[in-house]
């Protein structure tokens, strides 16, 4: 069935108001559905937060066709496949999914599902000739699967060459998640984990830290092999060689946001079972107004959720509390909003 | 911008912490570990005792303590203190001469090293030619003269160690006028002994370890005497007149010589094997002291016969009629006799004879009737039996210490009364601020009771559960009953006995409520003994309850040991702390942690299996708890207790008796040899643990995950009385943390006071925490409305503590092995947390709640959480924010048995074990140091009087 309304495109409001407007409109006020347009290419394109929905308003000229899917029976691989030419094609995919079974086409789950998989990250910030991984472990029974040991490498020192200690990777187990990635090798030198140098530390050290950031394990290294690295136009291949150490003070700023949000998207709750009961994850209380630390976690939330993640606790909010930061109020409507439109992203 | 509001950059707290945290270590208490030398100067009424690392520690009365060290770490092969004067010289066995004074500084006297000196010979020669065997320090302080190898006396000045080349006494010298046929058999070969003549300084009696003896006059630098010995001499030892000395030889034997104007040559006047006439062993030092009433004393080390007796370590005195071999438990490294060094006193008159032995320091009364031993107030072997667990109580009410006293004073009436006689030295420390018992438990099944008040670790208890206990050898079976006629008389004397008869009985955990006088023990075979104090012997029966603590669990074998078998029927108990309840836990598992609360009569216990609950007034278990994972095998078949702790006690035992006959044997080496064997046994930790390091190592990074053995293990126990169930009533819980990273909480019932006989104790599951990160919780406690931690037991009731905020929100802390996490109670949800593990790769040991207060002012104090890291830091960190405050390094992280024996006090002060025999002490607060501070004064010198001085002789080279 369709039906024809109106949008203000200078202001089209928020993908909730719109989603409420159209469950509104469509008379089906408690039925998931997915929201989806055609673009100027003739694409089908997803409506499911407020940046794809103003862009979805803004390329409407003047006419914004939107299609609603029940979202029990939709059919994902739909969105982003088609071309203006085979349009009619979509339309008849979208209105009788049946036909479609007969395609067999990989499957693309909606982004709620995605899977953080590991991966060279901060590549921008870091020397090239370094190599800051993220591997994660989540929803894959691999083992991580390396090992490391004690080395010494050379820097360039203020005083000349200079061998320092170092710890370097092993050996990695055959199928392991670390061999998996094709991230890490034997031999490559291990600098930082998760944003903590490892230089003066011992082995053991070093192994208990790794241990205990295995949920969400950023490590930075110096690959053995230098071949594959990306080469940047900022520096000329030529004189970056290994002088490295003096470019990561000013990277440090950026490693320590990007670890501490690492820290807080990553870490998985304690569980707790009352009076025998069900087992569930135990809450982060309500940070008390006065202490600096509630204020450090409030600038962390607030990180965390622009980077469109929220951690999956409740948050149950003390009204009651008597002086409540200016921080604090922000973020409390913000979370309000999140609160209600449902779509806490779990990871 | 999240950075600068790091804390740590306040300025304020920055100046707070300072008054407050500080880190020393202040005192070692105990018995060195492998002394190798003894001195001893009669003038400062001061010993001296050297070990194999190169320290040197100084004792005098209790209280005086200075401790040094040589750079080199070598091993202390003499000690000799300059007569008359607040130095001493200590050779080591590199052949280094080291030069320390006593000197005051600000109030209080220091030990320091001031010069050093390697005797250097002619280019060329060999290294025999300098290496020093004896060391005389003359009475004149001026000069010492060093015996060599090569039979050759170097002169040299002091302090300056300048070589007076034109004194040096040479062999060839000395041979001038021996006979012919003397000197052609035997030639000088090396100096042994270096004896100054007790009346006139300018006679010095040199003998040679062939024989040879000569009494050398330094004025006209000749010979005056020759004592052409037969035998191999071991050491000389004048008379107090002067007119006789003394020798002493390989074969058992002793002589003496007469010392006349008349006769060059004298013939000895006696020749005695005191143990012949079968081959005997070395007599290897002597004393003849002479009485008021004629009869000497002769004081002997060794001189057994060497096929029956030659592995005893013995020293022989004898006085008239009365002999006894007093038999030694350990090697005898040196030992002293203790007399009238008044020089116009006429009679030597010994008053007691000092022994140091490789494992304990043992004094004897001479004076007393029987010889009784004389109890020491410092240098306790803490090792009579292997220290197991340890266990420390900051401030006694005064009523339980006396009692504690009285019940150890009942246990030492075999010693003597004497006053110690080592009192050199002012003990200028303020009184101990506070009473604090340190408990240590040892393998053998004894829980011993120190006062850790002061500097002097002093025995004042000792408490044996073996009477519990059916054990293999009878504690009446006493192995020194010999019978009237036995010969040779020996006596055994001593405490140290590492051999354990039965590793079970081990004592793995100790809890002492200081107010009730309730003290809780646990063992090795699941044994948990709840004690009373008594000041009364008594007999009575044990109650005996067994807690099975896997209850259903299906197919569990146990392979580990049995439980241990009980007494039946009333045992008798001496005064002091009487068992009258043993729960035994099923199976019988080390027991690895423990509480007592003793308001509630309730005592909690958790071995590898599970966790159990026991009301000590009633004498009824209320519950147990299963930890285990189904899928933990190793803990079920136990080869925890079985295979890691009795066989680890039998190797260490095996060892102990290989290490003993290693150290017996290279003492008998040649002395030449005996140098570079010492060197190389003493190089060969280092080289061991350097090889260990070399090799290529690496490590798995491995996610935990849940099926790791020994999750079920219980490593905490805590009681709190807060909130649980809800926030408008509290109540009595226990609490539980696994080294799987689960804490479980049970809500306790206990009646009131007037039906607590009446009602059962009740307890019901309320609560189970999984730490995702699965890391063992070693620690849990709960902060009160103030953030306060809850007080101990009684600690209210006997206004000590203010009693705890019960008005606002209680917290919970839960200390994991990588994390500390804060809670919120009753409904938990995560407040705050620190992953210590995750930011630097070091894990937690032992964390405890230290109160610091601060320096400057005295009404400011805090509670912190003082924190021991796998590395051997120790951190603090601030509650209940979590915040490190500031971190020190103080145990190597190699030392794994010394980590694992740190113990902290309520008020920041710890002790961990740095030899099987020693504790260090360390501070970590700014307003509780307990350190020595002492000075030694320097008696006024007639200096005429003082020329004959015997303390010169009594320094007196030794063979070593």
């Amino acid at each position: 069935e369709f039906r024809r309304f109106s949008l203000e495109r200078s202001k089209p409001g928020k993908f909730e108001e719109f989603y409420g407007l159209l469950q509104h409109v469509h008379k089906i006020p408690n039925v998931d559905v997915l929201v989806g347009y055609t673009d100027i290419h003739g694409d089908l394109l997803p409506i499911n937060n407020d940046d794809n929905y103003h862009k979805a308003v803004s390329t409407a000229n003047p006419l914004l066709r939107i299609f609603i899917q029940r979202k029990e029976d939709a059919d994902y691989s739909a969105f982003g496949t088609d071309t203006m030419t085979r349009k009619k094609n979509v339309l008849s995919n979208v209105l009788r999914p049946d036909n479609h079974k007969k395609k067999p086409h990989i499957v693309i789950s909606m982004p709620q599902d995605f899977r953080p998989v590991s991966s060279i990250i901060d590549v921008d910030i870091l020397p090239e000739t370094h190599r800051r991984v993220r591997l994660y472990k989540y929803g894959t029974d691999k083992p991580l699967g390396f090992y490391i040991r004690d080395g010494s490498s050379v820097r360039v020192t203020p005083h000349g060459l200079e061998k320092v200690p170092g710890i370097f990777i092993s050996r990695l187990v055959p199928g392991g998640l670390a061999q998996s990635t094709g991230l890490l090798a034997v031999n490559d030198e291990v600098l930082e984990v998760n944003g903590i140098e490892v230089s003066g530390k011992s082995l053991d050290q070093v192994t208990d830290m790794m241990i205990a950031n295995s949920r969400n394990l950023i490590i930075t290294v110096r690959p053995a092999n230098q071949r594959n690295n990306v080469v940047r136009n900022s520096r000329t291949s030529g004189s970056s060689g290994q002088s490295t150490e003096s470019s990561l003070p000013s990277s440090t700023p950026n490693i320590l946001a990007n670890f501490l949000q690492g820290e807080e998207e990553s870490d998985e709750e304690d569980i707790i079972i009352e009076d025998s009961g069900e087992p569930q994850q135990i809450p982060k209380a309500a940070p008390a107004s006065e202490s600096l630390e509630s204020l450090t976690q409030i600038e962390l939330l607030h990180e965390s959720t622009q980077n469109g993640f929220l951690p999956s606790s409740e948050m149950s909010l003390n009204h009651s509390a008597g002086s409540i930061s200016m921080e604090y109020e922000v973020q409390d409507a913000e979370h309000k909003s999140l609160e209600e439109d449902g779509t806490i992203i779990t990871l | 911008m999240r950075r600068f509001l790091r804390p740590g950059h306040d300025p304020v707290r920055e100046r707070l912490k300072r008054d407050l945290f500080q880190f020393n270590k202040t005192v070692e208490h105990g018995f060195p570990h492998q002394p190798s030398a003894l001195g001893y100067s009669p003038f400062l009424r001061l010993m001296a005792i050297g070990t194999r690392s190169g320290a040197i520690k100084l004792y005098g009365a209790p209280g005086v303590e200075f401790m040094g060290l040589h750079e080199e770490n070598n091993t202390v092969m003499q000690i000799h203190f300059i007569p008359d004067q607040c130095q001493l010289v200590t050779l080591l066995d590199d052949n280094s001469l080291h030069l320390w004074s006593l000197k005051q500084h600000s109030g209080a006297s220091e030990l320091r090293e001031e010069h050093r000196f390697t005797l250097k010979g002619p280019p060329g020669s060999p290294p025999s030619a300098t290496q020093i065997t004896a060391v005389l320090p003359h009475s004149s302080r001026e000069v010492l003269y060093l015996g060599t190898e090569s039979g050759n006396i170097f002169v040299v000045e002091l302090p300056s160690f300048r070589v007076l080349e034109d004194r040096t006494i040479t062999s060839e010298a000395v041979l001038q006028r021996v006979p012919e046929d003397y000197c052609n058999r035997r030639s000088c070969e090396l100096v042994e002994a270096l004896r100054e003549h007790p009346k006139n300084p300018d006679q010095v009696l040199i003998g040679y370890s062939r024989g040879l003896i000569v009494l050398w006059d330094l004025q006209n630098n000749k010979a005056t005497h020759h004592f052409l010995g037969s035998q191999q001499l071991e050491n000389l030892y004048w008379q107090r007149d002067g007119s006789k000395f003394i020798s002493c030889h390989y074969d058992g034997s002793y002589t003496q010589w007469p010392v006349s104007s008349d006769n060059k040559q004298p013939e000895p006047l006696e020749n005695l094997v005191p143990y012949g006439p079968f081959p005997c062993k070395a007599i290897s030092k002597i004393y003849w002291q002479t009485t008021k009433n004629g009869l000497p004393y002769i004081i002997f080390q060794g001189g057994m016969p060497r096929a029956s007796y030659g592995d005893r370590h013995s020293i022989s005195v004898v006085h008239g009629s009365q002999q006894t071999a007093f038999d030694f438990t350990s090697r005898v490294i040196d030992f002293f006799i203790i007399f009238s060094s008044e020089p116009t006193a006429e009679f030597d008159d010994p008053s007691a004879m000092v022994v140091l032995a490789e494992e304990e320091l043992v004094v004897i009364d001479l004076k007393t009737a029987g010889w009784p031993a004389v109890h020491p107030p410092y240098l306790a072997s803490l090792h009579c039996s292997a220290i197991t667990c340890s266990h420390h109580v900051s401030n006694i009410p005064l009523k339980l210490w006396e009692r504690i006293i009285s019940a150890g004073s009942k246990q030492n009436i075999h010693y003597s009364n004497m006053p110690w006689p080592i009192d050199g030295g002012t003990n200028m420390a303020p009184d101990p601020p506070q009473r604090d018992l340190l408990l240590t438990g040892h393998e053998d099944g004894t829980v011993r009771f120190w006062d850790a008040s002061g500097v002097c670790l002093h025995l004042l208890y000792k408490l044996s559960t073996v009477r519990v206990f059916l054990t293999d050898a009878d504690p009446n079976d006493n192995m020194n009953t010999l019978g009237e006629d036995e010969w040779p008389p020996l006596r055994k004397v001593g405490t140290f006995d590492p051999y354990s008869d039965d590793p079970r009985l081990g004592i793995q955990k100790i809890y002492l409520c200081k107010y009730s006088g309730y003290l809780a023990v646990a063992g090795t075979a699941g044994q948990v003994l709840v004690m009373e104090l008594n000041d009364e012997d008594a007999e009575h029966v044990v109650d005996h309850a067994e807690a099975d603590l896997l209850q259903d669990q299906e197919g569990y074998r146990w392979k580990g040991h049995e439980k241990l078998k009980t007494r039946d029927g009333a045992v008798r108990f001496e005064a002091g702390f009487q068992p009258f309840v043993l729960v035994q836990c099923q199976p019988p598992a080390v027991v690895t942690s423990l509480a007592l609360h003793s308001e509630w009569k309730l005592v909690a216990f958790g071995t590898s299996h599970g966790f159990g609950l026991f009301d000590h007034q009633q004498k009824r278990l209320v519950f147990v708890k299963c930890t285990l994972h189904p899928s933990d095998q190793l803990a079920l078949e136990g080869p925890l207790s079985r295979v890691k702790s009795l066989k680890k006690s039998l190797r260490q035992s095996f060892r102990r008796i290989r290490r003993s006959r290693v150290s017996s044997r290279k003492r008998r080496g040649v002395s030449g040899n005996a140098s570079e064997v010492q060197e190389a046994n003493a190089k060969f930790d280092q080289d061991a643990l350097q090889e260990m390091e070399l090799a290529p190592v690496q490590r798995k990074i491995e996610a935990r995950s849940a099926e790791d053995s020994f999750t079920g293990f219980v490593r905490t126990l805590y009681f709190a009385d807060t909130f649980l169930r809800d926030s408008s009533r509290h109540c009595p819980s226990l609490w539980a943390g696994t080294n799987g990273g689960t804490v479980y909480a049970f809500c306790l019932r206990v009646p009131p006071a007037e039906r607590r006989m009446d009602e059962p104790v009740r307890a019901e599951q309320a609560k189970e925490i999984q730490l995702m990160h699965r890391a063992p919780v070693v620690g849990i406690l709960v902060l009160d409305g103030r953030s306060t931690p809850l007080p101990e037991p009684l600690e209210v009731a006997h206004d000590l503590s203010k009693s705890p905020d019960m008005q606002g929100s209680h917290q919970l802390l839960v200390v994991s092995e990588e994390q500390f996490k804060v809670f919120t109670l009753p409904k938990v949800s995560s407040k705050l947390k620190l992953k210590l593990t995750a930011l630097e790769g070091c894990r937690v040991r032992k964390v405890t709640v230290a109160n610091f207060g601060s320096c400057k002012t005295d009404d400011y104090n805090e509670n912190d959480l003082a924190v021991l890291t796998n590395l051997g830091d120790v951190q603090i960190i601030s509650l209940p924010f979590l915040k490190l405050q500031i971190r020190y390094p103080c145990i190597r992280k190699e030392d794994v048995s010394g980590i694992a024996s740190c113990v902290f006090t309520k008020y920041g002060q710890g002790f961990y074990l740095i030899s099987p025999s020693e504790f260090e002490r360390f501070s970590l607060s700014t307003k509780w140091l307990v350190e020595p501070r002492c000075v030694v004064d320097v008696p006024e010198v007639t200096s005429n009087n003082h020329v004959h001085n015997k303390s010169g002789m009594e320094n007196a080279a030794r063979k070593s």
